[in-house]
């Protein structure tokens, strides 16, 4: 359990600053919190957080990508910097049991006393579980936190592991039988997270038809069929009367229906609505709402001045809304309201998205079409699922609400519009994409784009006028535009990129002055164009610069991605003829370039597996060539202050002995990390380390817009940290599971989940397939991680190329894969065959064996180092300077060498 | 007999002293530099980039990188800036000049201390197909 250090509350420095304790630590809090402390820059205020659950406040919203992430940290919501502010105490696990108005204080669950000047109450709701008898059977769950998700995961797992029968075939598994009760937004997110558990899926809906608050029966009817499409059954109109346990392992095993139906099921989740937590608020005093939620005024006030309520728990307008958008408003009102403003609720944008994969739904406004005289625009497809439609007023002008099922592209651009005049034909904008029609909306400064943080467009728009935002990622994190459902990310760039273009800021995608293309379109361009030299590939595509009548000799941005994306293309060795002026200097001499121009040199050990005999090679050369040795963070050796005439002495030397060129100077696969796996390890389950070796052969000399890093564990206890890198595999009992967007870094990121339990065929497939379409269509220098963010539609829609050839592009990645693992030879072999490509390693032209004079070291811990500007000026004969003298200058570049 | 002059980009090119051969033309590829030792006429020694164009025109410029204090510029790449022909350092990046010397882009860093943030430029004739290199 976590614990905070308890509030003293009175004795605190600055006791003239005044208190806000927050009961609650959903999201709504948390956007309180760091509302608070951006706006109160005098520091008027601390405030303290009581949450129930012992962890930060997270993102609830995305509870059901916990089946991916599978790591609570991940969910986290904001800055975690915002919990190390001295103003901000967070009291995790640590619920809030009473509160005394008169005294204005509030007592925790272990009785520490803990006064306020001002008390908000976020509590959120609970998730309700109907009046049917058998509710509280085993197996049964409902779906509102982090630990309702890891426990219906544990029970389908268990099921799942309790129906495999070894049979002569082979292991048959007994579906697990799952049904949602709900046919909600919550309801649909559930059986769709039964159905990524393995799990079949059922939804019982009591209404006429799916997600009934936020879509019409034409909505909903085109919804079943996508819902039906992805193999999840649908019960509409239909009251569940009783759940009966099964009779022998008395788990929930039936489910009785009021029209005399029944089914048979092994889990059933409940997610039929939620019920404001307003038990504090009642024993309080203060007066609650008809359906429960503590009752406040527009500024978010109760009856008592100094309480307030947002978010789930606030009976606002006579209604509690179980929306996320509305709570933060509330939030950022109080704040408001708190540092002296008159903010007040401004109604509820109950604009909705459903995020289940593949299944596009979405709603806002009077999506229903109750407002008077309305008109209704319906575009409809029902073979392909497809239902849209416009509510308008009655002159066909102003939007009043839309619906979205099967194609919700235009919600985005079309929800801030609420309440405004739509230039030209409102039935433009529901034709489908590519059709054309559909005007560009110039969204009014007001307009509210993204509804979870409140960002209009003139906010945005100021980013980059005012804050000097020139990319979507600065601005969100300028804005907080998008960081939450992220359903607004496309306008956001939108709005971004037309900012900066009027504000005269290269929105370009252009590499550099030589090329207008960026990297991926220049991938494809000499693909298709079947290009093999820069020559060709800069005359056909090149930018001619004013006043010359022929393109450029490109530069240093622009002829390493050449040279990378013709190697891609298997064009052979990187330093023959003309691609040997693309690279730079460290392909160029296949080594490490380092400060002092000496070069590092990194043989290959697949694996991080090496030989007895291996090890004493290395360290036979490195002695004889006078190298200082580190070992790698990727398990293999690096010998650095190796001069240029030196590197293919060396490298003959490793050659000889078996090693092979490690690509550490690439833009390509580096290494594979392992753990020992399954052949030592006592936890291991399968043999990590000869699939690490496996991968590493596969993908070595493979170049990329970005160097690759792999690893792979043994067993979930994951200690070659595979989830670090651009792609981790982690063995299960069962095979592999397979990760990928990781790496360390300046900004480390974990590697996501995209396959589990992979035999090793489809491991390999797959992986050969994101690798492949990571190279032809990332950005120069873009690593995976920002990659998979940035990629439309992001890791599900790779996933969908990738797994399911969702773009028929499947067989053409794999033959290219199949092309350079064919193709692959040993960079540093072919290099000592060739006389030509030899000679390129002299020192000078006109001294080819001559040492650089300028070059000096001075040893350290029993090694060499270059020595500094002052131990050089200092001169071998020893230290001029008194302070200098610790290292002594050993020698010039001219060590002896044993040839 | 060829000879290929530089245009006087450099007022070290009208009062070369000495002529000092470094290489075959045909011993440099077209694009890339190479490294030259050489001594200067007060019997100092000086390391010199040389780099062939693709016009068979020969530049040379000095061969320390005044923003790394490395003798490297030689094995940076060749390329152009509008129609001027340039080299970047291999290791901080910084873009010269070839035909003057000129930093045309210090991405924001300063050389290091007592380094002159542009290249000495060398005169460079090729007689006979031999690259020579004008030293005062």
């Amino acid at each position: 359990m976590t614990s905070d250090p308890p509030t003293s509350g009175s004795s605190t420095p600055g006791a003239d600053r005044r208190h806000v304790v927050v009961v609650g630590g959903g999201m709504v809090a948390q956007r309180f919190v760091e509302a608070l402390r951006a706006r109160d820059t005098a520091g008027e205020w601390r405030v303290s957080l009581f949450a129930e659950e012992p962890r930060k406040p997270y993102d609830r919203v995305g509870l059901t990508r916990y089946f991916e992430v599978r790591d609570a940290e991940e969910l986290t919501l904001g800055d975690p910097a915002l919990w190390d502010d001295p103003l901000v105490e967070l009291h995790r696990d640590c619920t809030v049991v009473a509160i005394d108005r008169e005294a204005r204080t509030v007592t925790d669950r272990l009785g520490n006393v803990h006064p306020y000047d001002e008390l908000v109450l976020a509590t959120g709701s609970n998730a309700a579980r109907p009046p049917i008898p058998g509710n509280d059977l085993p197996g049964v769950f409902v779906y509102r936190t982090i630990d309702d998700v890891a426990e219906l995961r544990g029970w389908v797992e268990a099921k799942r592991e309790a129906g495999r029968v070894e049979t002569r075939g082979g292991v048959v598994e007994k579906p697990v039988r799952g049904a949602v009760i709900g046919g909600g937004l919550l309801g649909l997110e559930a059986a769709g997270a039964l159905k990524a558990l393995g799990a079949q899926a059922t939804v019982i809906e009591f209404g006429t038809h799916l997600m009934g608050v936020q879509v019409d029966l034409g909505g909903g009817q085109a919804l079943k069929r996508l819902i039906n499409d992805k193999g999840i059954a649908v019960r509409a109109e239909t009251a569940t009367k009783e759940m009966k346990p099964h009779r022998r392992t008395g788990h929930v095993g039936r489910m009785d229906f009021a029209d005399g139906g029944r089914l048979d099921v092994d889990v059933v989740v409940m997610a039929t609505g939620v019920r404001p937590r307003d038990e504090l608020a009642r024993e309080a005093g203060l007066p609650v709402g008809e359906r429960g939620g503590a009752v406040v005024d527009l500024s978010c006030r109760t009856e008592d001045p100094h309480v307030w309520a947002i978010g789930e728990v606030a009976c606002i307008e006579g209604r509690c809304i179980g929306l996320v958008a509305p709570g933060n408003t509330m939030a950022e009102v109080v704040v408001d309201q708190l540092l002296g403003g008159e903010a007040e609720f401004p109604g509820a944008d109950t604009a909705t998205k459903l995020k289940l994969s593949g299944v596009d739904v979405a709603s806002f406004g009077d999506a229903h079409g109750r407002t008077e005289d309305c008109i209704e625009i319906v575009w409809a497809d029902p073979t392909a699922g497809v239902y849209k439609k416009l509510v308008m007023s009655d002159d066909a002008k102003t939007l009043l609400g839309g619906v979205f099922v099967g194609d919700a592209a235009p919600y985005a651009s079309l929800r801030p519009m609420l309440g405004a005049e739509l230039p030209g034909d409102p039935a433009a904008f529901l034709l489908p994409e590519g059709t054309g029609g559909a005007p560009d909306i110039e969204l009014p400064d007001e307009a509210n784009v993204c509804s979870c943080n409140n960002v209009s467009a003139g906010t945005i728009r100021g980013a980059v006028t005012d804050h000097d935002c020139t990319s979507v990622g600065d601005v969100k994190s300028c804005t907080k535009a998008g960081t939450t459902c992220g359903a607004c990310l496309p306008l956001v760039k939108k709005i971004t990129e037309t900012e900066m273009t009027k504000a005269g800021i290269e929105v370009s995608t252009a590499l550099c002055e030589h090329f207008e293309m960026s990297r991926a379109q220049l991938f494809d361009a000499v693909r298709v164009a079947e290009l093999h030299s820069f020559t060709e590939i800069i005359g056909r595509f090149g930018v001619v610069p004013e006043g010359a009548s022929s393109p450029g000799r490109g530069c240093d941005i622009c002829k390493p991605v050449v040279g990378s994306i013709l190697a891609s293309q298997g064009n052979g060795h990187i330093l023959s003829g003309e691609q040997s002026t693309l690279q730079d200097t460290n392909d160029h001499m296949l080594a490490n370039m380092q400060k002092d121009g000496t070069y590092s040199v990194v043989p290959r050990m697949p694996g991080g597996e090496v030989t007895p005999e291996g090890l004493i090679v290395v360290g036979q050369v490195a002695k004889d060539f006078g190298l200082y040795t580190k070992i790698t963070g990727g398990q293999r050796i690096d010998m650095f202050g190796a001069r240029v005439e030196q590197l293919p002495q060396i490298w003959k030397r490793l050659v000889e002995a078996g090693f092979e060129s490690g690509h550490a100077y690439g833009k390509s696969l580096r290494t594979v990390k392992s753990c020992v796996g399954s052949t030592w390890c006592r936890y291991g389950v399968q043999d990590s380390v000869g699939m690490a070796v496996e991968l590493e052969l596969r993908y070595r000399g493979l170049r990329s817009p970005h160097k690759l890093k792999m690893g792979v564990s043994g067993c979930a206890r994951e200690c070659a940290e595979a989830r670090g890198k651009d792609v981790g595999v982690i063995a299960t009992d069962k095979g592999w599971n397979l990760y990928v967007g990781g790496n360390g870094g300046q900004t480390p990121k974990h590697a996501l989940l995209i396959a589990e339990d992979l035999d090793t065929a489809t491991l390999l497939t797959t992986i050969d397939r994101f690798l492949m379409l990571y190279i032809r269509t990332a950005d120069r220098l873009q690593r995976t991680a920002p990659w998979v963010e940035e990629y439309e539609g992001g890791l599900d829609a790779i996933r969908d190329v990738i797994m399911a050839d969702s773009l028929g592009i499947a067989e053409d990645l794999d033959a290219a894969m199949a092309a350079h693992v064919e193709g692959y030879e040993d960079e540093w072999k072919a290099v000592l065959e060739d006389p030509e490509k030899l000679a390129r390693f002299g020192s000078f032209v006109n001294a080819p064996s001559t040492p650089d004079p300028a070059l000096a070291y001075v040893p350290e811990r029993g090694q060499k180092r270059p020595a500094t500007p002052e131990e050089i000026a200092a001169g071998p004969d020893g230290p001029v300077d008194p302070s200098l003298t610790g290292p002594v200058l050993v020698a010039g570049a001219t060590l002896e060498v044993r040839a | 007999m060829t000879v290929t002059d530089n245009p006087p980009a450099s007022p070290v090119g009208s009062a070369v002293a000495r002529w000092a051969p470094v290489c075959r033309l045909d011993d440099l590829v077209p694009e890339r530099g190479a490294a030259a030792l050489l001594e200067r006429t007060d019997g100092t020694t000086v390391q010199v980039a040389v780099f062939r164009l693709l016009d068979d025109t020969v530049r040379a410029v000095q061969q320390l990188d005044p923003y790394s204090g490395a003798n490297v510029m030689s094995r940076g790449i060749v390329g152009s800036r509008g129609e001027e022909p340039t080299v970047a350092s291999p290791i901080y990046k910084q873009v010269f000049a070839l035909a003057t010397g000129r930093c045309l882009e210090s991405g924001g860093k300063t050389p290091k201390p007592g380094l002159d943030a542009h290249l000495e430029l060398f005169a460079t004739e090729v007689r006979d197909g031999v690259v020579h290199v004008g030293l005062v």
